[in-house]
């Protein structure tokens, strides 16, 4: 039997030990996720990525392709779940595009548009959350982050500065700082980091440069999610 | 559309916690608010000057609720209006105004009259007349049923005259992805 | 002044980073909190990180990185104690101490909040006091208690029986009433040899009394079979599930049969060591517990060469947990031995290939060992005589809620919900949930139903409620549980839970509508499918098993036809009355929502 898999009825093909995700990102299929980033081990924990496999549900992240499987992705009844998580994800922070320097870049703002989400339909937890400014060169904004841990992957793995880690617990779970003061001046945190240029959202942020594409130029602006494939988005050169 | 021997819709349309600009971006369908006029009448609306709404087919929502009179008005809008639409950020999460929410209300409060320079010394206002603000601002789905999302800071000219030509058309209003952005 | 009382500790645990959460118990037990001077010395004896240290600390629910008191007060917050007055008892507390539920008072005394299920439903309502157990809580104890708070009495002097814990056992079966000599298992296990045990444990159909059920045979061998540097052994004693208090009294008095349980495993797998994940709640159990493990090492039913089998070294070790629910889930528990966060892997790979350290482990529940135990002795074919066709032994339940008799009760399985209800002295009962919050909600129409894998699998809770009691307030208190546990790492449990709880108190608020209902639904329908784990596969079945078998409860909720907000309008101007001193009636807000009925 060789190594495929159908995807909506479209046949995958896939290596040994990837992932479905993985497949079928490299078939140029996409399925929506947030936590998941090609140049990292799966983390398995906004499940936006889950699919459909042999009528049993799973984060395609990961799950390993197995040769024969049967896995639906795009359709309504997942599409309505993804949506709802995606609805959460902006209830459970502050997330207010217009003043947000992230607009149009913002995977998680593409995801929603993907997924054609028109409100986030839950009551808001409007929490109070703080923004440390106290790095020259990058602003950290902990409003609107979705607990996807990439910050915190791409530190450890590729910078090996540990500046990012999860604390807390539930509901309460935050991004926590490597640093006594727990701000990100008082760290070896720098722009060079891939940690600098990995966060999806728009927690970390490069000061002074802030709105600097027009509307309607930006990366989403351009074309939607789904025509990245996956999120090794182009880098942001100004 | 074609001019139709339908009775006109009622379309009443208002300006909570926002800033009009969802109003404006309405007035930016340009000259096919002509052809709108064809098919609708307004009741309630800053283009109008009504000031109590009555009944309607159509009600537009822009902004959140920031005090009591918002409040009063959205009720009023939800009880007279058989479709009601969330125009705008705001309307939708609270926008710009619901950044305060994370602030007690009261810090807030002494803050921009007591504390802050220009001020100083001052009271915080206690006229009758004066809406008082609530605690948190909160979009209009928290308080009251809403149809339908037209989200966008604003939304553009056409995402409205999408929206209204679909219910004009008695279809379920689509946007399409062009359409669709919270910017 | 940190280092004079963390390097003893640091020392104790051989400077060994994956013992963070024992070292961090310890320094905080010496100090009262975990002073952020003191993670400086640790990250730098220990060569680990700060934020590993504060997203640990951070983790568990009984770990403070600010001083939370002297005394720190967590009353227990099961519905079993809320049914025995508990919220009382602490709106009478905070009274007399003067403090806010939730905040330390001012001069750093004392702080009063409530904790998940301490697990002495049968003799609450319970309280935590830095970490020690009081029981059958009154008026009068909690008058007690704030006296010696206020005098600043230590514990030790407090009245003994205070903390004192009963067994209650109320029925024995072969597990409880069998005579038990230490090492008669084990002799009985080396005479048949590895493989020929593990067959026996398979002919004995044991299956894990975690609830799960999973063939233990099959796990053990599984896990001999696996490769790898090591096999280990882990008791699940993280005895989390709100009801459930079965390990505690195994442990307390049949500890024995469940180290010689574990120790049996290793012998099963290749394994030498063996670990106790100990629930934090029954700290108190610790000393003791370390006291049997010591009988044994001296008998040589722990250590090298075991009772003179040559090549057999096997010795238990206890770590402690520190307040978090989720960590029963076997893979976070496995993450929370590794010194870390309890957030549960993702699977495959299972435990038994990829377990502790990465190594083959098995995972059994603190009765699963026990019982081994009465299979080595007797054998296999005679165990499976007991119980059911799929349900072979017996069953320890854990009784509570409104009967005469609450206690342990151990049966053969297959034994009806009536059975044991009649045996309890319950009367007028209206409903047991079994298993917990995460377990099924039976009413009375099912109650010939049999506790058994085949009708109702159970990790051991039965809680009792009759018919005065509201069924709606039950499955919120469970709501509430879901919320407060959920680990965090997953969207559809971390919000979903906290979007569940806020309905199920919007309903509770009056402020329901059938909107609600169906948001109830369909936030069901997205935990079941989206979860990470069981936690969040569960978190709505309290929820719909009381709205499909206790409508009327809901019914009277539902105050409203149409949506209505889930907090008071009137309420949300408070706020700006009390600053600008406004009371005219502009500035209220009435409740005249659209389309109410009257």
């Amino acid at each position: 039997m060789s190594n495929t898999f159908t995807l909506d009825g479209k046949e995958i093909p896939f290596q040994d030990g990837q992932t479905v995700i993985q497949a079928a990102l490299d078939a140029g299929v996409y399925i929506p996720h947030l936590c998941h980033h090609p140049d990292f081990p799966p983390h398995g924990s906004c499940k936006l990525c889950t699919v459909k496999i042999n009528g049993r549900q799973t984060a395609s992240c990961t799950m390993k392709a197995q040769a024969g499987m049967v896995v639906e992705s795009n359709i309504d009844e997942l599409n309505d779940e993804r949506r709802a998580l995606t609805q959460m994800l902006f209830v459970e922070g502050n997330h207010f595009c217009p003043s947000c320097e992230k607009s149009g870049n913002c995977q998680l703002q593409a995801t929603a548009y993907q997924l054609h989400m028109l409100t986030p339909h839950f009551d808001h937890f409007y929490p109070n959350r703080p923004v440390d400014a106290s790095h020259p060169d990058y602003l950290l904004d902990t409003n609107r982050c979705i607990l996807c841990s990439l910050c915190v992957r791409a530190s450890r793995d590729v910078d090996g500065k540990n500046v990012f880690a999860l604390g807390g617990r539930g509901i309460k779970t935050h991004l926590l700082v490597n640093a006594k003061s727990h701000r990100l001046g008082d760290t070896d945190f720098s722009g060079e980091d891939k940690a600098a240029n990995v966060c999806p959202v728009g927690v970390i942020l490069k000061k002074r440069q802030g709105f600097a594409v027009p509307i309607g130029q930006r990366t989403f602006d351009i074309k939607p999610a789904s025509e990245y494939v996956d999120s090794r988005m182009p880098t942001k050169e100004v | 559309m074609s001019a139709s021997t339908k009775p006109k819709l009622k379309v009443a349309t208002t300006s909570l916690a926002g800033c009009f600009g969802c109003h404006m971006s309405f007035l930016d369908i340009d000259e096919r608010l002509f052809e709108l006029v064809e098919h609708i009448e307004f009741d309630r609306s800053p283009l109008t000057d009504i000031k109590h709404v009555g009944p309607c087919d159509i009600g537009l929502i822009e902004g959140g609720l920031c005090n009591a009179e918002n409040v009063h008005v959205l009720r009023e809008f939800r009880r007279q209006c058989k479709v009601l639409i969330a125009v705008g950020a705001c309307a939708i999460n609270g926008g710009l105004p619901a950044q305060r929410n994370p602030i007690p209300l009261p810090m807030i409060l002494e803050e921009v009259y007591h504390t802050s320079p220009g001020l100083h010394n001052g009271l915080i206002p206690n006229d009758p007349e004066l809406p008082l603000p609530l605690n948190q601002v909160h979009p209009i789905h928290e308080v009251v049923k809403v149809d339908y999302f037209m989200p966008g800071c604003p939304p553009s000219g056409d995402t409205i005259w999408k929206v209204l030509t679909d219910l004009l058309a008695g279809k379920e209003p689509v946007l399409p992805h062009e359409l669709l952005h919270y910017d | 002044m940190h280092s004079a009382y963390i390097d003893p500790i640091l020392e104790r645990y051989g400077h060994n980073p994956t013992k963070l959460m024992q070292i961090l118990r310890e320094m905080q037990e010496h100090f009262g909190y975990i002073h952020s001077d003191a993670i400086d010395h640790l990250v730098a004896r220990l060569g680990i990180l700060r934020t590993q240290v504060e997203s640990v600390a951070g983790f568990y629910e009984f770990f403070y990185l600010h001083p939370p008191g002297r005394y720190r007060i967590l009353f227990s917050d099961n519905i079993t104690d809320r049914m025995l007055g508990n919220m009382d008892l602490l709106e009478q507390m905070c009274r007399q101490l003067w403090i806010e539920h939730g905040k330390v008072s001012e001069d750093g005394l004392v702080s009063v909040d409530t904790t998940s299920c301490t697990g002495m439903c049968d003799q609450g309502p319970a309280l935590l006091v830095n970490g020690r157990t009081v029981t059958r809580l009154t008026m009068d104890r909690v008058e007690v208690i704030c006296e010696l708070v206020r005098n600043e009495i230590p514990l030790e002097q407090w009245p003994a029986e205070f903390f004192q814990v009963e067994e209650n056992i109320r029925r024995k079966d072969v597990l409880l009433g069998s005579e038990f000599q230490p090492g008669a298992a084990l002799r009985a296990a080396f005479a048949l040899g590895p493989q020929a045990l593990i067959d026996e444990v398979k002919t004995a159909n044991l299956r894990g009394r975690g609830g799960a059920g999973f063939t233990t045979g099959l796990k053990w061998e599984g896990c001999r079979n696996a490769p790898g540097q090591a096999h280990y052994v882990v008791c699940n004693a993280d005895e989390g599930e709100p009801g459930t208090f079965k390990d505690r009294v195994l442990l307390a008095s049949y500890a024995d049969r469940v180290f010689e349980g574990m120790t049996l495993c290793g012998y099963a797998i290749g394994a030498q060591l063996g670990m106790l994940y100990l629930r934090g709640e029954y700290r108190y159990l610790l000393e003791p517990l370390q006291a049997v493990l010591e009988n044994r090492r001296r008998a040589n039913l722990l250590g090298g060469n075991i009772l003179g089998q040559a090549g057999f070294d096997f010795d238990i070790e206890i770590h402690l947990g520190a307040g978090a629910y989720i960590c029963g889930e076997e893979s976070a528990l496995i993450e929370s031995l590794e010194g870390k966060r309890g957030t549960p892997r993702n699977r495959p790979p299972f435990p038994v290939t990829h377990g502790y350290l990465n190594q083959p482990t098995v995972v059994n529940n603190v009765e699963t060992f026990a019982a081994g135990t009465l299979i080595a002795e007797r054998g296999g074919a005679w165990y499976a005589g007991l119980g059911t066709g799929k349900s072979a032994g017996t069953k320890l339940l854990s009784v509570s809620g409104d009967c005469t008799q609450p206690g342990i009760y151990e049966y053969p399985f297959g034994v009806t919900v009536a059975q044991v209800l009649e045996d309890c002295g319950a009367v007028n009962s209206q409903a047991v949930q079994v298993s917990g919050p995460s377990g099924v909600c039976v009413s009375a129409a099912e109650f010939e139903r049999r506790i058994a894998f085949e009708d109702i699998p159970t990790a051991g809770a039965f809680m009792v409620f009759d018919h005065s009691r509201d069924m709606f307030e039950v499955a919120r208190n469970f709501v509430q549980f879901f919320a407060h546990e959920s680990c965090g790492f997953c969207t559809p449990c971390r919000v979903g839970t906290s979007l569940l709880r806020n309905l199920m108190d919007k309903l509770h608020n009056g402020h329901g509508s059938p909107y609600d209902f169906e948001e109830i639904k369909r936030l069901n329908v997205l935990l079941q499918s989206m979860s990470h784990c069981g936690l969040g596969h569960s978190a709505c079945n309290p929820v719909l098993d009381t709205i499909a078998k206790f409508g009327p409860a809901y019914e009277k909720r539902l105050q409203h036809r149409d949506f209505t907000p889930a907090f008071d309008l009137d309420w949300a101007l408070a706020p700006a009355r009390r600053s600008t001193g406004r009371d005219d009636s502009a500035a209220h807000l009435h409740d005249e929502a659209i389309g109410e009925q009257p």
